[in-house]
């Protein structure tokens, strides 16, 4: 019987611990509701991704120079990518050179995640963790990734990698895991705040100007109008993906 | 005390038998220990250890993994030539093709979940799944050949239920051929890579399966008979090898079928020159793993005169068609790796993430362990079965004089 009867001195402790943790749960929960209420044209979090948008990217090649290389490195610094390009580690975004074999005519750019309406890492992926977001976002659900790898398999932009070891000092808006497969997510954290993809960003500042990101879906936007103004290739549009990613002046 | 007296019964088959029998659990248990400590190990520090890496994504274990599972399809061929196309002599063979199925089913997957990024979310894989996608088709296959063998084998060996053994074996074979369809397609629907992406890899993985398994069960078989000193009826011998060289030259035929449909195509040139000409590794291992020592060399044993008469023989070319399927599942799962993807025809490509260049692959240890324990764990299922139950091929000397027309 004893064993059943409440100690008064513990359960005085429990609701000492139970306040001190709500107060620490707040003070941890403040900056987050403060800065959410500050971003004006963010997409509330409880609000679904909306299938009227569709996220796109618009690259030009000839503005994209051979030597620069600050949207891989903006990306790896938003991302909590190492930046390391041996053979087991993620790169997210690369820079691509590119020698016509007939003319010799170079080009340089940037290859990452198409964003494909038709995407096959998701169709070959056997958990449903590759998905695409209603607004037209690959990416991949951290919870229910088993690291099959056969969504790296079926991409035919090599845009996927693999984490091989345990991670250290993540950046909190975007989760990673040893043992998950991860790609580039058009910097969603960001995009969902009415940001500019990190490279995008980097790529202005450089004063290039060769990426420019936008709904494809709404008229009005930049990228609208120049994909309906300029010649614009997709990679491999054999495949019939409808990227979300385009090029101009390959 | 019951497990005790059972052994203690079955030692008076001879106190040898049961130390080889023991030794055999031994030595399995310790592959398969290796290998769960190789799983361990990689589970901790991530497949950094490994050779694969995000040009090769699937590897040594998958190479391992993926013969076992084929050749599985394949094994239970033997079964349901007996329960389905009523052959006697293949239904005394059914129990031990059943149970073999069951066992490297059993190894195969193992390794592939072992090699799973995540293996503590398998319940996630068999709990949400994406119709889209065949490799969520294949665990279901997977899952209902195990149910389905395990049935057939029950109608096979209880005496009650025996009746009921054609309409499982049917069934049965149909999830089979359905099963390897699955595999085969894993590959074949990846439509970007250029060593993939074709219609040709369900109907080749059958035909694969069916060789592969058939000389698995001759392998074993003629293990089990030289263990027991029993001798296998040369009519018998004869069919087998028959029927085996038969499978043979007709994975050599869809083999010469899907290159010759590449060389066709001008946009798969350079992948079939990297694979037929100057690919190194997988040139070598395509010709002379895949090609001669799992293909030709097997041929020639199978028909030369002595083959009629000689198990051994037989038992060595069987032996070969399985080195040369794992000469096979090399080139076909790495080689198609290695080979880069095209993103820009027409144009030379380089990068930091290694566009443009040959991959480069060199298997760890870690790897190797991995993929022996399926085979280990294929082996000691066979091993304490055929210890406790039935399993060993018996002929009815009536069954071999109609095997002799």
């Amino acid at each position: 019987m004893s064993e059943h009867q409440i100690n008064p001195s513990a359960d005085q402790d429990r609701r000492d611990f139970l306040k001190t943790s709500a107060g620490l749960a707040g003070l941890a929960l403040a900056p987050g509701v403060l800065l959410y209420g500050a971003t004006a044209y963010g997409r509330p979090a409880d609000e679904p991704a909306s299938s009227k948008v569709r996220w796109g990217m618009l690259i030009d090649t000839t503005k994209c120079s051979s030597g620069c290389n600050d949207c891989v490195t903006a990306c790896n610094t938003e991302n909590g990518l190492s930046g390391k390009t041996g053979p087991q580690d993620s790169q997210w975004i690369r820079k691509v050179h590119i020698k016509n074999l007939q003319n010799g005519v170079e080009h340089d750019l940037p290859m990452m995640c198409q964003h494909c309406e038709n995407p096959p890492c998701v169709d070959v992926c056997p958990t449903g963790a590759s998905f695409k977001r209603a607004d037209g976002i690959v990416l991949v659900d951290r919870h229910i990734c088993i690291g099959c790898r056969y969504c790296m398999m079926a991409c035919p932009y090599k845009a996927r990698s693999f984490v091989h070891e345990p991670l250290h000092d993540q950046v909190p808006d975007v989760p990673r895991g040893k043992g998950c497969v991860e790609a580039c997510t058009f910097c969603v954290q960001r995009v969902d705040k009415d940001e500019q993809p990190a490279c995008v960003e980097a790529c202005d500042k450089a004063q290039h100007g060769a990426m420019l990101f936008g709904d494809l879906n709404d008229p009005s936007s930049a990228i609208a109008k120049a994909v309906k103004t300029y010649t614009s290739t997709e990679v491999r549009a054999d495949l019939g993906l409808n990227t979300g990613v385009r090029y101009q002046g390959i | 005390m019951a497990i005790k007296s059972y052994f203690e019964a079955t030692s008076a088959y001879g106190g040898a038998k049961s130390k080889l029998f023991w030794s055999l659990l031994a030595l399995g248990g310790v592959v398969v220990l290796g290998t769960l400590y190789a799983f361990f190990t990689l589970e901790h520090h991530g497949h950094i250890l490994t050779g694969m890496n995000n040009q090769i994504v699937w590897g040594l274990p998958h190479v391992f993994a993926v013969f076992l599972i084929v050749a599985a399809s394949g094994v239970l061929n033997v079964a349901s030539i007996g329960s389905v196309f009523g052959k006697k002599m293949y239904k005394a063979r059914a129990p031990l093709s059943g149970l073999l199925a069951i066992a490297m089913l059993a190894g195969g997957l193992a390794v592939l979940v072992l090699d799973l990024g995540r293996p503590d979310r398998l319940i996630v894989a068999m709990t949400h799944y994406n119709f889209k996608s065949i490799f969520a088709w294949n665990m279901l296959f997977y899952n209902g050949f195990f149910a389905i063998v395990g049935l057939y084998l029950l109608t096979l060996m209880s005496r009650g239920l025996k009746q009921w053994s054609k309409p499982v074996g049917l069934l049965a074979f149909l999830w089979r051929l359905a099963l390897t369809t699955a595999t085969g397609s894993i590959f074949g629907f990846l439509v970007a890579r250029a060593g993939y992406n074709s219609a040709l890899y369900a109907p080749m993985f059958i035909i694969y399966s069916f060789g592969y398994g058939l000389a698995a069960f001759i392998v074993v078989q003629s293990v089990m008979y030289k263990w027991n000193n029993i001798e296998v009826d040369v009519a018998i011998l004869a069919r087998l090898k028959n029927l085996l060289a038969v499978f043979i030259a007709a994975g050599l035929y869809f083999t010469t079928i899907l290159h010759l449909t590449n060389l066709y195509f001008a946009k798969q040139w350079d992948y079939e020159r990297f694979i037929l000409l100057d690919g190194g590794i997988y040139t070598t291992l395509f010709w002379l793993g895949q090609v001669f020592i799992g293909g030709i060399l097997p041929l020639l044993l199978l028909f030369s005169p002595s083959a009629k008469k000689n198990p051994a023989l037989v038992f060595f070319a069987a032996l070969l068609v399985v080195i040369g399927g794992h000469a096979q599942m090399y080139v076909t799962i790495i080689g198609g790796q290695a080979f880069p993807l095209n993103l820009f025809p027409g144009f030379a490509q380089s990068s930091s993430f290694y566009d443009g260049v040959i991959h480069s692959y060199s298997p760890s240890g870690w790897e190797l362990m991995l993929g022996l324990g399926g085979i280990a764990i294929a082996f000691l299922i066979t091993t304490v079965a055929v210890h406790v139950l039935k399993f060993i091929p018996e002929d009815d000397f009536k069954d071999i004089e109609l095997a002799k027309h």
